[in-house]
């Protein structure tokens, strides 16, 4: 099949970030240091990640080894890094240097405590991101998979005050308890079922197995709402709790970081561990496909009746990772294709979202939908840049969110699929119905009486807030006029059509 | 000199006692140079025998030539490491070396004007303990029973708590009936096959007709209820609770840890080597019960874990769950759950180390042992937590700690032999794990925070006697509030063994099966 390089990059750029989060501790007292450090390591991790893409859009696969098997005992430790996993890279690692940039400017702007904490942990959390992204087989995932539940979970619970302790309990109970109690035994069944193969190179895991319906649908029941980071419903009320965190984290780990490590993680089950000819065999992934279509549409629902933006911002993020996790369970090409899209198209609309979000609370001290109105004069950019988002996640034209939803859509005509083909067009309505109030409200209608009237001029956030806002928008547009790299990423996945 | 590792590994603390005995007299600055020398001697004899055992398989040794030629087998003293031992010993040996570092200055405070004898019953504890894990010898093994588990009982007793001297007495109580029932159990052994050899009464009993009677049965459940007592198997673990939450903190770190381990290595031991698997397996059939029994130990562990508001009686109960683990593992009866179990013992060993030593200093620290207060700890002790920390995600089963691998190997057992209640109670027992450590690490990361007060809702009704404690915190250094050096690096080293336990698993795996190759579980396992 494809050949194999054999490096150490995938390490380098995993460790990038954890070497960097002693320094951070050690310049917690030099500030400009510790900020450096962050975008040092956010750099160099870009650049490994980079320096990888050749190799990878070359048809190639790197592996690296870092701990052996010891004669099949165990699954080694190893890295694989193929066309999945460097599309998801290159997204979380470039999102990272936007995001460090946004975290400095908000986290200053708010005078939050404890920053050096934060920023490790960030960093921290980078790393276990990427560990996922380039896992070379399912033990490896699982490891990466709970450092990042633990590493986010100081962020999450930043603010240290009750309704933190709660965010923060609903959190690790449910990616804890879940990921202990489905995906754990999940992994050991498919280590026996197997003989010992975990590794995603090569045929899927169970391709070759006697599986049968019943168990085959149990376990994948047991891995998809094992990896509950991707919100499927009903295993989703950590995500809209985990908003009490600072909002860079929001933006940054919240939708594109950890809930995309467990749609990825979904992404990996269907592809490397069952196999789509599996699947399509058993014929169990239906069942993922209308629990996928049920959280998609009734957490756009949620979505509409929420006030607080960045909860509304949640319940829109749970809908959409279930369109990524509709589009694999599809088995088509053509949609896994558009979901592996999806993943980047989405995290670039939705981090444009929170960082609005938390310009408008560090510029305002707003975090309602309803107290938004006339917003759009005095913050012209943050608005314009949120309408851009919005957009995206839709899946209006211009915007890249508009080509992953096509392929998702493109795919479920392939698969016959037209019940769930609607649930697709229906939920970009309500995407629509949830979105575009909020920049109607800003833009035309007029802001409050009580408010002192904007005395014409702008009142921006910092420009650390601004800048990495407009810097994803612009993407968000760019990604839908060169979509080539995606296409040819995602493309190397599915068999290259 | 090699061929005399086994002896001197039992000698060294043994003189080193009678030494502390005779020249130490009431001088700390003399016994603790030789209890660290004693144990060094120790663990290196340990570190050979490991190497020998893997290199040339079983080693077999005869206490002053008796049994090779001039007697017959099973007169002699014989010990006999193998694959199976090796480890073990290798854990007892580090264990008691790095809480001999921790007890550098806590013996002298916890245990003033004894200090000499806590260091003789120290090293004499390890003499019964590594005894126990190398004996050849039925009667043996409960001789070096009786001197590990009267060493414990005074080392319990040692502290300064009057209910530290009751649960002492309570313990005694409980661990002479286990100790009558396994001498009463290879009495009838001895009766039946004439011999006090592991190895000798297993080849007697290979012959159906003193195989199948009814004295071996009742000799088997005799041992096995005596040593369930012994580890605190559930429901016979009463006597665990109390004893090692009293006792001097010093005492816990080194009891903890060792004490249920090495006994339930002599389940397996008496299992696999004095029975043999077929045996136990098939003639007497109750794997099933067995299993559910531990199920039963796991539930009830972690459930009355759940119910403790004092962190060490927290761990002590975990310490029941733990041991549901490994006697559930053992007794799947098949070559996975084996390893597993014999994996979960140096693991446990070193997770439970770590723990007991943390919570040790945040006890003194904060003189305080409830966990509503161990507020802001993660600012005032960062590395003492973080060790901490490391032992919850290894009890949690978070990789890649060796308490996850554990899990790992156990729950294959576990769902190879089609036992889901146990596979379930390990799941729970996790779930439960992170339950209880998560709560410790919230109030330890959220506390009381006077330099940046939020003013949050965190309003128990617990006494507010290290107030003045909490005011001074916001040192210029980060490691200003830690603990000494003498009790931090243990606990660092152990968190750091914990990890590359679990991160090189591989290997050690590697060696148990080597022990499993020669005690074979499979073939003979049933469902």
């Amino acid at each position: 099949m494809d050949s194999v390089v054999h490096s150490s990059l995938p390490l380098w750029a995993c460790l990038a970030s954890l070497l960097a989060a002693p320094a951070i501790v050690l310049f917690r007292r030099e500030l400009f240091l510790r900020e450096a450090t962050t975008f040092v390591a956010a750099f160099v991790k870009f650049a490994l990640v980079l320096a990888m893409l050749p190799i990878v859009t070359g048809g190639k696969v790197i592996e690296f080894t870092l701990i052996e098997g010891f004669g099949g005992i165990v699954a080694p430790i190893m890295f694989r890094v193929d066309g999945l996993g460097m599309l998801f890279a290159l997204v979380a690692s470039s999102l990272w240097i936007v995001t460090s940039l946004y975290a400095i400017g908000y986290m200053r702007g708010l005078h939050e405590h404890s920053q050096t904490r934060f920023f490790a942990f960030f960093a921290i959390s980078l790393s276990a991101t990427l560990g996922v992204a380039f896992a070379g087989n399912l033990l490896t995932l699982y490891l990466f998979y709970e450092m990042l539940s633990l590493a986010t979970w100081p962020l999450v619970t930043h603010h240290q005050d009750k309704e933190a302790r709660t965010g923060g309990r609903t959190y690790l109970a449910y990616l804890l308890g879940t990921s202990i109690g489905f995906a754990l035994p999940a992994l050991i069944f498919t280590w026996i079922k197997s003989g010992g193969d975990l590794s995603f190179a090569g045929d899927a895991i169970l391709a070759s197995t006697d599986l049968g319906p019943a168990q085959g649908l149990i376990l994948l029941l047991a891995f998809c709402f094992g990896f509950s980071k991707a919100g499927m419903m009903p295993f989703h009320s950590w995500l809209p709790g985990a908003m009490v965190a600072p909002t860079p984290v929001s933006a940054l780990l919240h939708a594109v970081a950890v809930v995309k490590v467990g749609v990825f993680c979904v992404i990996r089950v269907f592809t490397a561990v069952f196999g789509v000819d599996l699947l399509a065999k058993l014929g169990v992934a239906t069942v993922i496909s209308w629990i996928a279509a049920f959280t998609v549409i009734v957490s756009s629902l949620i979505a509409m009746s929420q006030d607080n933006l960045k909860r509304r911002l949640a319940f829109s993020t749970i809908g959409q990772l279930s369109y990524i996790v509709l589009g694999v369970s599809l088995l088509s090409a053509h949609a896994v294709q558009g979901s592996m899209m999806h993943i980047a198209m989405h995290a670039f609309g939705k981090i444009t979202l929170f960082f609005c979000a938390g310009a408008i609370f560090v510029a305002t001290g707003k975090k309602y939908v309803s107290q938004l109105s006339g917003l759009g004069k005095t913050m012209p950019i943050t608005m314009g840049a949120f309408a851009i988002g919005a957009m995206s996640v839709t899946g209006v034209p211009p915007t890249g969110g508009l080509l992953s939803k096509f392929y998702m859509v493109w795919g479920a005509a392939d698969a016959q699929q037209f019940a769930l083909l609607a649930v697709y067009l229906v939920s970009s309505i309500l995407n629509g119905v949830y979105f575009f109030p909020v920049v109607y409200r800003a833009f035309f209608k007029p802001a409050p009486a009580g408010e002192a009237p904007a005395t014409g001029g702008l009142k921006e956030a910092p420009v650390a807030c601004v800048l990495p806002l407009s810097i994803t928008a612009v993407a968000s547009l760019l990604l839908f006029f060169f979509p080539g790299l995606l296409l040819e990423l995602t493309k190397l996945m599915t068999g290259g059509q | 000199m090699p061929d005399q590792l086994p002896a001197i590994l039992l000698l060294a603390p043994l003189f080193g006692a009678l030494i502390t005995g005779l020249v130490g007299n009431g001088d700390h600055r003399r016994c603790f140079p030789i209890l660290i020398a004693s144990l060094t001697i120790s663990f290196a004899c340990a570190v050979g025998l490991l190497g020998q055992v893997i290199e040339n398989g079983t080693v077999d040794y005869f206490m002053g030539g008796w049994g090779t030629d001039r007697a017959p087998l099973g007169v002699g003293i014989q010990l006999r490491v193998d694959a199976l031992n090796a480890l073990l010993l290798l854990v007892i040996t580090t264990v008691a070396l790095l809480v001999a570092v921790f007890s550098l200055r806590r013996a002298g405070e916890e245990n003033t004007e004894k200090t000499p004898q806590f260091y003789m019953l120290f090293q004499m504890l390890c003499v019964g303990l590594l005894g126990i894990t190398v004996t050849a010898d039925a009667f043996n093994l409960f001789v070096l029973v009786e001197v590990s588990s009267l060493t414990s009982y005074a080392l319990v007793a040692m502290g300064s708590k009057p209910r530290g001297t009751v649960a002492a007495f309570n313990y005694l109580i409980m661990g002479t009936i286990g100790a009558s029932l396994y001498l009463l159990g290879v009495g009838y052994l001895y009766m039946k096959t004439g011999t006090l050899n592991m190895v000798g009464i297993h080849e007697i009993l290979l012959d159906p007709e003193v195989g199948q009677s009814s004295s071996i049965f009742v000799a088997f459940i005799l041992i096995l209820v005596g040593v369930w007592i012994k580890m605190a198997f559930f429901p016979l673990y009463g006597w665990l609770p109390n004893a090692y939450s009293y006792c001097p903190s010093t005492s816990s770190c080194l009891l903890a840890p060792l004490m249920t381990k090495v006994s339930v290595y002599v389940m397996i031991r008496v299992m696999l080597s004095v029975f043999g698997a077929e045996w136990v397996f098939q003639s007497l059939g109750w794997s099933h019960t067995v299993v559910w029994l531990a199920v039963i130990a796991i539930l009830a562990g972690s459930l009355l874990a759940l119910a403790q508001v004092e962190l060490k009686k927290m761990l002590c109960y975990l310490i029941v769950a733990e041991v549901g683990y490994m006697v559930g593992g053992a007794w799947l009866a098949n070559h996975w759950g084996m390893v597993g179990s014999l994996y979960h013992i140096l693991a446990d060993a070193f997770m439970t180390l770590c723990l007991f030593i943390a919570a040790s200093i945040f006890i003194k620290r904060r003189q305080a042992d409830r966990i509503d207060q161990l507020e802001g700890l993660f600012k005032k002790m960062p590395l003492t937590t973080a060790g901490f920390v490391v032992g919850a995600l290894a009890m949690i089963g978070v990789p890649p700690t060796a308490g996850f691998f554990s899990k790992w190997y156990l729950l294959r057992g576990g769902i190879e032999a089609g036992q889901w209640g146990y596979v379930v109670a390990l799941l729970v027992s996790s779930l439960v794990n992170a339950v209880l450590f998560f709560r410790i690490i919230e109030i330890a990361y959220f506390g009381k925070n006077p330099v940046e007060s939020h003013g949050h809702g965190h309003d128990d009704d617990h006494g507010h006697e290290d107030e003045t404690q909490q005011g001074q915190v916001g040192g210029s250094t980060l490691l200003s509030g830690e603990g000494r050096p003498a009790t931090l690096i243990p606990l660092l080293i152990s968190a750091a063994i914990v990890i590359l336990l679990g991160v090189f698993n591989g290997p050690i795996v590697e060696i148990i099966q080597q022990a499993l190759d020669g005690l074979p579980v499979i073939g003979t396992a049933t469902r």
